[in-house]
Parts: C-alpha cells; structure tokens; sequence
C-alpha cells in the first residue's frame, strides 16, 4: 500500500514527462444546429453502435433532436424493440474483448470526459500501422485498440516523420505529420464536417439536459435579479435608522 | 404539578397573536426568538465579510435538501451507483438540477468557509472570550472535510474511486497501525463495496449530524458572548443606560435578517450562474475524468483532489519520502489543519482587528494568505509546472521548481502560527478606538 501511495503521488509527473503533447483542434459544436446532431445520431447507430453503447441514452431521447417516434424507430433504431430502451450494442462484450484486448467503452459520457476538441481530432488522427494489432495507429490516443473503423469514409492516412538536424544546437528535431495517401469517399472538407456532426452529437448525449438548462438558467436570473433588486431597497430602507 | 403562571400573551404580530401565544405558553417560542433574532445585539459596523457565515448556514440547507432528493434516486451499489447518477442527470425530472445544486454547494460551502475563516482570523473573532467559537468552527470546518470526502466517492467515477484510494492509503501511512486502520476504514483490502456503502451512511446520515450539531453549537457559543466586528472594538463595554442595550449594537433582526437577504439575493445568483451555466467550472468543480466510470485495474493519468483540498495537498507532496515511508508528509498535512485549534492562545497581539495592528502582523498575514493561496493552486497542477532547477544549482539543481516552492510556502504557513507569540507581542500596534468606525 505505502508502495501504492509513493507511485501515485509520482504519477502526475509521469504522465505529463509522456503526455506527448498533441495540438487538439477546435470542434465546431453546436448545439443548436439540429441538422447537424440528426446527422451525428444517424452516424452515431450506425458506426458506433455496432460495438459501442451508450447505456445511459434512451433513444426515446433523440426527441429532443427534433425527430419523432417512427423517424427514430425507422431510421435510428436496429438494436432495440422499445423506444424507451437504452442504447446497448448488439454485439456480445466477451467476444468483443477477445478481438480487440479491450470491451469498447460505453461512450454515453465520452462527450464529457474527454471533450469535443479530443474527440474531434481523435476521429480524424488515425494511420496506417503495420505495427499494430489492427493495423492502424493515433496520434492522440497512442496504441488504440479500435481499428479506423470511419476508414471508408476518410480514406488512409500515414504518418509522415521527418528527421533534421537543428543547425545551431545539433540537436534532432523530429517533426511528424499526417498525410492523406489514399482518399476515401469523401473530400477532406466533407470528412471534417462528417466528424464533426458525430462529435457534436457525442457532446449532447453527454448532457442532454445542456440546451433546458440554460434557459431556466435565464429564468432563474431574472426572477433573482428581482429578488436582489427587492431585498437591497429593503435593507436600505431598514438601515436608514441606523445612526 | 406544580402551578405555572401564565406567560403574557404575545403582541405585534397582528393576526397570528392568537396561535403564537398559544405556542409560547407551551414552548419557550418568543424566548428563543428573542435570544437569536430580535434581542440580539450585533455590533452596526459589519462589512462585506460578514455576509459568509450566514451563507454557509444557506449552503447547509441547501445541501441537505438536494441531498435529500439525491438519496430517493441514487444507488449506494458499486455496481449501480455510477448509472444511477446518469439516471439522476437524464431520467428523473429535474434531476440535472438537484444534482448540479448539491455538486456546486460542495465547493460554494468551501468558498464561504474558507472566507468565513479568514474574516474571523484577520478580525481577531478567535480571541477571548470567543475561543470556542472559533474551536466550533474549527471542528466544522474538519467535519466538512470529511463529508465532502465520503461524498466525493459516490458518483463512483474514477476520481471519486482513486481520490479515496489515495486519501485512505494516507492513513496507511501511519506507523505500526497504519495498514491495519486503512484496512479498517474501507471495510476491505482495497475500496470497494464495502467502502461505498459505508461512505454513504458516513455522508447522509453520520457527518450532517454532526454538522448539524456543531453549527447548534457555534452559534449557541456566538450569542452567548456576542459577535466581533471589523473593529474588534467590544461593544459591551458602552451600554446605554436607558436602553440597556451597547450603543454600537442593532438588533439582529430586523438589520441583519435584511441584510443577510440581500447577500443571499446576490449569492444565489452567483450560485445559478454556476448551476445553469457552467457546472463543471472548468473541470474545478466536476472532474472531467469522474465521467467515467470508477475502474480499480485503470490509475488515471493525473489524480488531484478537488481544489478545496489541494492547499494541504501540496504540502502532502512537498515534504520527501523520509525512512522510506510517507507519513512525514502525512503528519505535516494533519498538523496544518490541527494547527488552528492553537490560535486563540497563539495570539498575543492587545488588538483583536488587523486595523490597528502593526507592520509585523500584517506581514505575516499577507504571506500566510498568498502561501496558502499558492499553494491551492500547486495542489491543482503537477509538480512539473514549473519546469526543473538546472542541474548546476546547488542543492536544489534538477528538482522540480514547484516541489521546494511548496516546501518556502509550507514553512511560511507554519511559522505565520507558530511565531504568532512573538511578532504579535512586538508589534507597533494603534490603540483601538473607543467605540467601532461607523
């Protein structure tokens, strides 16, 4: 146990000295673009779904989206016979763990944990790694269990490395990059808008109550701001006795 | 049974005279009102810094009651717990906001702690005759630690699950009996379960009793010798003759409660701000990492408690490894906090208020405030932060920069206490006036 507690308190140091140090990009989340999150719901069942659940999202929910019962049970649906049943994958978490050493995380909250910036470059960072299990690699999330599976889509990426040398220290400066080699189905733009639906649909499955609360946010300000305005004339009259 | 004379009945509250007086004559009502509210004589001159007693005594309501709402929803079950609060966040209505409220309270109560206790310390309010005031409070501010504690586990995220980790193996620390307590206190060889269940008794039903009673008791102690003021001027000692009461006094209620009501207006929209707007404050407040689920095979990257805790965190870190054996860094961190139950009799200073004393006292106090503000902030980051002394320096080369500024910043908060009796006896202190500034 004291062995336990030395490492832990060393840790922080540990994981920021191999944190690498990848420059995140900025997610386009909004919340409010509707089109964009029933894009992302869409690419979310059936990309995600297959080995991912999200256990705490009723697809019931995806009301909040705009769409109605039979939209969701048409087209979102393949996984479950009631509407107020949770998202939980078909496939069986074993077999899953067997394949890939790891059972896929449930991503209900994936919005929140690691963020939209995380993850929307995460989708978009994956190469060719004869190295590796699957086949593939990340620069965000080293090692990956998860195969590409949006590769279709994106297309096949290497990553690049070049090696110099610096020319007043001598030092090796190795600069890495990612490059398309093989395009897939849709142009770049249209793969940054593809990741971005999902991720924004990550980002409100995380907290779906996000969008109410700021408007009872709102509400509740005015109604306090009253009761400020209310209680400060109050006291001032009360505390004009006070000599 | 012995005859009792009939208490007269009770006036000025217009239609209900007839059921108070009812009630007063069967219960000490208009007695106990009068004590605490009405005939209660608080010094005139309070300032902005007495505003966060009163709030902390809102946040504890506050809490017990979204607490209460919580409880009907969640699951103490380390195989349901951490659903059960997603169940809360999606499924029940309004749940989002119950546990928002009581998620912000946690640190708002520390907030208002934490300025509650530098407003008693730089007005002398720990002086006598108010020693246990301040002795209650400490006691509080302790019990607070710990329910915050026990109620940082059940979300059962991985924070909540490595922070009890972390926190309990201190206790591991401890010489000859050390395994065998931390074994004790989480009811299994590592936590689990057993520790959840026991976290939850500790944090709904043990610890707010507690609280509940210490804060009885502050204010019992409070009201019995009467409040301090910025001045630190004893108001008793001008009491009108006429009146019977301290000139510089005004009865609780109606000033205060009126008072205290527009703090709690601005308060609570500080607090909303908060809840709608922004609930996890940027990862202060809610952990991006307490979004997932509590993994005992799985050490976070970077653990570090909520910030209300990370002051003494940074202390826990700065002290080395002596014999092997952590505890030293363990006992410094107890000692931080026991530390304040000395004050009252460190303080030798013939002033109570930080107006009227000297250069040295407030020396020491703005670096005991910046230290201990400094070191909060280490507590949050990792000891890398500020990168490594070179290697060329003499005793500290290649450490890390952060890790000996904890350890200036720690002695500077230990000896801001323990020189107390000197620098406050041997300071050029200004008389304090007669009567408060008003």
């Amino acid at each position: 146990m004291k062995r336990i507690l030395a490492l832990l308190l060393a840790l922080p140091a540990l994981a920021f000295a191999s944190g690498g140090g990848v420059q995140l990009d900025h997610a386009p989340v909004n919340l409010q673009d509707r089109a964009s999150l029933q894009r992302g719901a869409a690419i979310f069942v059936n990309h995600c779904l297959n080995c991912h659940s999200a256990s705490a999202m009723r697809y019931a929910r995806l009301e909040d989206l705009g769409l109605n019962e039979a939209q969701i049970r048409d087209n979102l649906m393949f996984a479950a016979e009631k509407i107020g049943e949770t998202m939980v994958a078909p496939n069986d978490p074993a077999i899953a763990k067997a394949a890939f050493g790891v059972v896929p995380p449930d991503l209900s909250l994936v919005g929140r944990s690691k963020g939209a910036d995380w993850l929307y470059t995460y989708l978009r960072s994956f190469y060719r790694d004869p190295k590796s299990k699957t086949g593939w690699n990340n620069t965000v999330f080293p090692n990956v269990a998860m195969p590409h599976v949006l590769w279709e889509f994106q297309g096949v990426q290497d990553l690049e490395v070049t090696k110099r040398m610096d020319p007043n220290t001598g030092d090796e400066i190795v600069h890495s990059k990612l490059v398309l080699e093989r395009p897939g189905k849709l142009s770049r733009l249209d793969y940054d808008q593809y990741t971005a639906d999902l991720v924004n649909f990550l980002s409100y499955m995380g907290e779906p109550a996000q969008t109410d609360r700021k408007f009872w946010g709102i509400l509740a300000l005015f109604l306090l701001a009253g009761f400020a305005v209310v209680s400060l004339m109050l006291k001032n009259e009360y505390w004009k006795d006070v000599k | 049974m012995a005859a009792t004379t009939p208490k007269p009945p009770v006036t000025g509250f217009g239609p209900l005279n007839g059921i108070l007086t009812w009630v007063d004559q069967r219960f000490p009502l208009m007695a106990q009102w009068n004590e605490h509210a009405a005939e209660y004589y608080a010094p005139k001159n309070f300032n902005f810094w007495y505003y966060f007693g009163s709030l902390a005594g809102l946040v504890l309501v506050i809490q017990i009651a979204s607490g209460i709402f919580l409880t009907m929803n969640y699951k103490p079950d380390a195989a349901s717990a951490f659903a059960s609060v997603e169940y809360i966040m999606r499924d029940v209505p309004g749940g989002w906001f119950i546990r928002y409220v009581h998620s912000t309270g946690a640190s708002m109560f520390f907030i208002c702690v934490y300025l509650h206790m530098v407003r008693g310390v730089m007005y002398g309010s720990y002086r006598k005759p108010r020693e246990l005031i301040w002795i209650f409070g400490v006691l509080i501010y302790l019990s607070l630690m710990g329910e915050a504690f026990f109620g940082y586990l059940l979300p059962w995220g991985q924070m909540s699950y490595w922070g009890a980790q972390v926190i309990i193996n201190l206790f591991g620390t401890i010489p000859f009996i050390g395994e065998a307590l931390a074994v004790w206190i989480r009811g299994d060889y590592n936590v689990s379960d057993a520790t959840l269940n026991r976290f939850f008794a500790l944090h709904v039903i043990a610890l707010p009793l507690v609280l509940l009673g210490l804060v009885g008791a502050h204010i019992m102690a409070l009201h019995e010798v009467g409040s301090n003021n910025p001045d630190g001027v004893e108001i008793k000692k001008d009491i009108d003759p006429k009146s019977g009461h301290a000139r510089d006094g005004i009865p609780f209620h109606p000033y205060y409660t009126v008072k205290d009501t527009f703090g709690v207006a601005i308060f609570l929209i500080v607090f909303s701000v908060i809840v709608f707007f922004s609930p996890e404050v940027g990862g202060y407040f809610l952990e991006a990492n307490n979004f997932i689920p509590a993994d005992p095979l799985k050490t976070p990257e970077h653990i570090a408690p909520v910030w209300y805790f990370t002051p003494f965190y940074a202390m826990l870190r700065g002290v080395p490894p002596m014999f092997g054996s952590q505890f030293p860094g363990v006992a410094v961190m107890g000692a931080a906090t026991l530390i304040l139950f000395l004050l009252p009799w460190l303080d030798r200073g013939r002033v109570k208020s930080i107006r009227y004393r000297g250069n040295k006292y407030r020396t020491w106090f703005t670096l005991f405030v910046i230290s201990f503000l400094i070191l909060g902030y280490l507590g949050v980051e990792p000891t890398t932060v500020w990168g490594e002394f070179s290697k060329g320096v003499p005793i500290v080369g290649g450490d890390y920069i952060a890790l000996w500024v904890a350890r200036v910043l720690t002695v500077i908060y230990f000896l801001f206490f323990l020189l107390m009796p000197w620098y406050t006896a041997h300071d050029n202190e200004r008389p304090e006036p007669a009567r408060v500034v008003w």
